[in-house]
């Protein structure tokens, strides 16, 4: 196999790391106001994921970096093509980082609510805008004989790239009330796996109609047969919600979110950015890419140090492994009392 | 303003308020390091109250300069675009191994530190605060790599069909002779800043236990911080004096305009004398007052007493003959290849006086809290409460420096900024991206400096036994939770 083609599939994995890990701790930002009824419910939901949030986003900032090695054409234009659509993402993972960091830090109602609220709205917002950013990156956007992007912000804003966006917000929504449902006790449990069915339902609607449109305009034989595999995780993944059986729910999910990421790589294939203004100036794993040399030097690097950090970050999976009840809270406010009880 | 113009603003002042965060992270966290060690070795209470005090500032910190980083990763896409291409090859190999080897490893063991009390071995849990902190030093290493590589391209060729730099030795641009001296100044200039905040936050402290009338003081566990801060501080400075000593030298080497214009030096000099304060008329161009040091400027810029230093008027004809005419005039030099030198001359100045001040005040107060005791005078305590600050100060003059006098070049010798920026992006969207982002890191900054206050003031925390990981009780709760 080319170069070329291990790191398209190699950046297509990254972002499917993204996607799977960060995809349900945004669901946990975006339900936090709607499964959780009280203020210990709300910390219930903060620890569910606080040991790991920070470890799955750095798979976004390892696909930025390894897109820029890799394919350099392709990171230009991207991110100065969809320059505002970006920024707000940035914005957005800045206020919601803090929200798990800051947030126990004082003693305050307003300053939790405001700190909810920057959680709430900062997982939204990403889930949204790359669903849609994605979505036009596999339909193609206008772009020109200098590589360049010539669209503006309403070019992004057509109805198939606002479809995606929606498929991606309902599936991590789904994905994380389905980890609530297998990370905590009690109610919370109990609310977050009813919810899960019903927002799986709705997600699966749009996103078997996402996928089916991205197959008619784009689709090769490949991505048909993981959209139809990601169809029928997301099924079974619903299924198993209703019965009770979270471990295997959450495994649905999973396995929907990272077979309709591949998808949607198989369906741009060889491409990386389609241009619709004419097909001779897409951008494609040829004529995007960096060199053999530096491909070559990359591929050892990640052959090397991967096993590690998949090593370190199961890991961490498995030290937190215990699910989380509101017993669990402790009921001194974190650090403030005792550091004041002196 | 131009896109060029906003896109380098909102760069300055995006990196440099990174940077505020990043040597109190690089420096804190080995100190924390060392202190739950000296817990888990020596069993003693004092070690882990510090570990714990110190541990919670270092993570009010360390959230800021996380979040900032990440707009650095995108940044270069969305501002700079034509830079992304020229430069992709060579300059996106270190970002990605930087995402790969350290970010990974800071995140993933930082979660499993805060959260880790009580459930992981001791010496386990004090392994994973190693951890982090050696993430932050490949961070270090791979980004400075790639900053290094702009100030001297090495292990490249230029691809004149693709319009493009592209790596051919991959080992050289790691082992770059401007890294092999800039990684180590960088590095110690942060363990200096470290020191010197664990130093200023204990002095403050000391200072206000003493003003109680407690029985159970804990004045002597502040002063006992004070001075390992303080012995950091001196020590790392004195390896940031000698490590940029060199760092002159190769810079003399590889851009003999950037020495000229720390020194502000017009025509060539043999020996040339260093000038420690000058006054002159605005445009720079001729001094009124100065302190000279004679000789001095040779030895930095070449290790001999004697040496000749180059001045910017000759420098820029051999610049317009090797380069052509300055292709970066319009936005930058007031002449040919000239960066802005009262900047550079007076940065240069701030980084080394700064610095200076931190190890001599540093050297000063561990001379009068020695024999331990109780040391008298309040005077020492506030100047440790000063040199945080001047370290912070020194490393931002120290990359302002090295960033303004390598202009007008983005890439040394290869491409100037003006030719780097993004050409699709429009006045307005950058307009929206600065204007956003600066707004929003004014909004961090209080609410950071707040949060800090607000813990420095509670002061360390009581001491308590940590759960031991061994109990298996499922239903305790957590040992800590957000
Ligand atoms: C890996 C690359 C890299 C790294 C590590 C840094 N810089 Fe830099 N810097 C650049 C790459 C760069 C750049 C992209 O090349 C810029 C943008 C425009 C330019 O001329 O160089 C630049 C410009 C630039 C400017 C604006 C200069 C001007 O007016 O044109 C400032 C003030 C700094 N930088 C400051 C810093 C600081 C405080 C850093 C410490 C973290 C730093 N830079 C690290
Ligand atoms: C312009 C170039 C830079 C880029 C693109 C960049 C990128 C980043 C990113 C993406 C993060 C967040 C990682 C996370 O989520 O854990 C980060 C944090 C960090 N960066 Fe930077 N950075 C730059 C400059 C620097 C420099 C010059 C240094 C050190 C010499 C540095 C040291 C660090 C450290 C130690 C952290 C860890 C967290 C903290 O800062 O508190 N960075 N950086
Ligand atoms: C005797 C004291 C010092 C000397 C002789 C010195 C020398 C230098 C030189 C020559 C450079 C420019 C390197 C280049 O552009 O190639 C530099 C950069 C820098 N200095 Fe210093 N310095 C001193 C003290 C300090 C102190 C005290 C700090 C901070 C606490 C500091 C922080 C920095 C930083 C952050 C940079 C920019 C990064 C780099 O290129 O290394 N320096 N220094």
């Amino acid at each position: 196999m080319e170069l070329t083609t291990v790191w398209f599939a190699l950046i297509a994995v990254l972002w499917i790391g993204y996607f799977t890990l960060e995809g349900f701790d945004f669901g946990v930002g975006m339900l936090l106001p709607v499964i959780a009824r009280n203020d210990t419910e709300r910390r219930v939901l903060y620890n569910t994921v606080g040991p790991v949030w920070d470890g799955n986003e750095v798979w976004v900032l390892v696909a930025g970096g390894a897109t820029f090695a890799a394919f350099p054409e392709w990171y230009a234009t991207l991110f100065s093509g969809f320059y505002l659509p970006l920024l707000l993402i940035l914005l957005a993972l800045i206020i919601r980082n803090l929200a798990f960091e800051y947030r126990a830090k004082k003693d305050d109602d307003t300053w939790r609510r405001n700190w909810d609220l920057s959680l709430t709205v900062g997982s939204f917002v990403p889930a949204l805008l790359w669903g849609v950013a994605f979505a036009n990156i596999v339909a193609g956007v206008p772009i020109d004989t200098h590589k360049e992007f010539t669209g503006t912000l309403f070019t992004l804003l057509n109805p198939y790239g606002l479809l995606g966006g929606v498929v991606t917000l309902l599936l991590f929504a789904t994905h994380g009330a389905m980890f609530i449902a297998l990370k905590t006790d009690g109610e919370i449990r109990h609310r977050a796996r009813a919810l899960s069915v019903q927002l799986g339902l709705g997600a699966a609607v749009a996103a078997v109609v996402f996928l089916v449109w991205t197959q008619a305009k784009t689709g090769s034989a490949s991505s048909a047969v993981a959209f139809v595999l990601a169809a029928a995780a997301l099924v079974s993944g619903i299924f198993a919600a209703w019965k009770g059986r979270e471990g295997w729910a959450f495994v649905g999910t999973f396995v929907t979110i990272a077979l309709s990421v591949a998808g949607l790589f198989l369906a741009l294939f060889p491409n990386v950015m389609p241009s619709t203004t004419s097909d001779a100036f897409s951008l494609t794993t040829t004529n995007a890419s960096a060199t053999g040399y530096t491909l070559t030097v990359m591929t050892w690097v990640a052959a090397v140090f991967t096993p590690f950090v998949l090593l370190y970050q199961g890991w961490t999976y498995w030290v937190f492994r215990k699910r989380i009840a509101t017993h669990h809270i402790p009921t001194t406010k974190p650090a403030l009392e005792t550091a004041g009880a002196r | 303003m131009d896109v060029t113009d906003i896109a380098r603003w909102q760069f300055g002042i995006i990196t440099v308020y990174h940077f505020l965060f990043v040597p109190i992270t690089i420096g804190t966290s080995a100190i924390v390091a060392a202190f739950q060690t000296a817990w888990v070795r020596t069993g003693r209470e004092e070690y882990l109250r510090l570990t714990k005090f110190f541990g919670k500032l270092f993570l009010i910190n360390f959230a800021i300069g996380v979040v900032t980083g990440i707009v650095q990763e995108f940044q270069f896409g969305m501002n700079w675009s034509d830079y992304s291409r020229f430069v992709g090859d060579i300059f996106g190999a270190p970002l990605a191994i930087e995402g790969l080897l350290a970010f990974f490893l800071e995140s993933t063991f930082l979660g499993l530190w805060i959260f880790g009390w009580g459930k992981l071995p001791r010496n386990v849990h004090a392994a994973t605060i190693w951890m982090v902190h050696i993430g932050t030093l490949f961070s270090s290493y791979f980004i400075l790599a790639a900053n290094s590589w702009m100030q001297h391209p090495v292990g490249y060729k230029y691809d004149a069909a693709t319009g493009r730099a592209e790596l051919t030795d991959f080992w050289a641009v790691m082992f770059n002779k401007v890294q092999l001296v800039t990684f180590p100044h960088v590095v110690l200039a942060a363990y200096m800043t470290g020191g010197a905040f664990v130093m200023g936050v204990a002095a403050y402290l000391h200072l206000k236990e003493r003003r109680q009338v407690a029985t159970e003081s804990d004045a002597p566990l502040y002063l006992k911080a004070v001075r390992i801060g303080a012995a950091v501080t001196l020590f790392a400075g004195l390896g940031v004096a000698i490590s940029g000593d060199l760092q002159g030298k190769v810079m003399t080497e590889v851009q003999p305009m950037k020495m000229a214009a720390a020194e502000a030096l017009y025509d060539t000099e043999k020996p040339a004398s260093f000038s420690v304060f000058t006054w002159g008329t605005p445009d720079g161009k001729q001094e009124k007052f100065a302190i000279k040091v004679p000789r001095l400027l040779s030895f930095l810029a070449t290790g001999s007493t004697s040496g000749k230093v180059q001045g910017i008027n000759q420098l820029r004809d051999q610049y317009k003959s090797k380069y052509g005419e300055d292709p970066g005039a319009k936005y930058y030099s007031p002449g040919d290849y000239t960066p802005i030198i009262p900047v550079t001359y007076w940065s240069f100045r701030f980084m080394i006086g700064l610095g200076v001040f931190a190890a001599a005040g540093a050297a000063l107060i561990l001379l009068v809290t020695r024999n331990g005791g109780r040391p008298k005078g309040t005077w020492w305590p506030r100047l440790a409460i000063a040199l945080p600050i001047a370290t912070v100060l020194a490393n931002s003059w120290g990359w302002l420096f090295t960033e303004m006098g390598r202009q007008p070049w983005a890439v040394f010798g290869l491409m100037t900024t003006q030719q780097a920026v993004s050409p699709g992006v429009s006045v307005f969207e950058a307009w929206v991206s600065i204007i956003a982002l600066t707004l929003l890191y004014a909004v961090l900054a209080v609410v950071e400096f707040g949060l800090m206050w607000r813990y420095i003031k509670l002061g360390a925390p009581a001491y308590e036994e940590p759960p031991d990981h061994a109990d298996t009780d499922d239903d305790r709760p957590l040992a800590f939770a957000y």
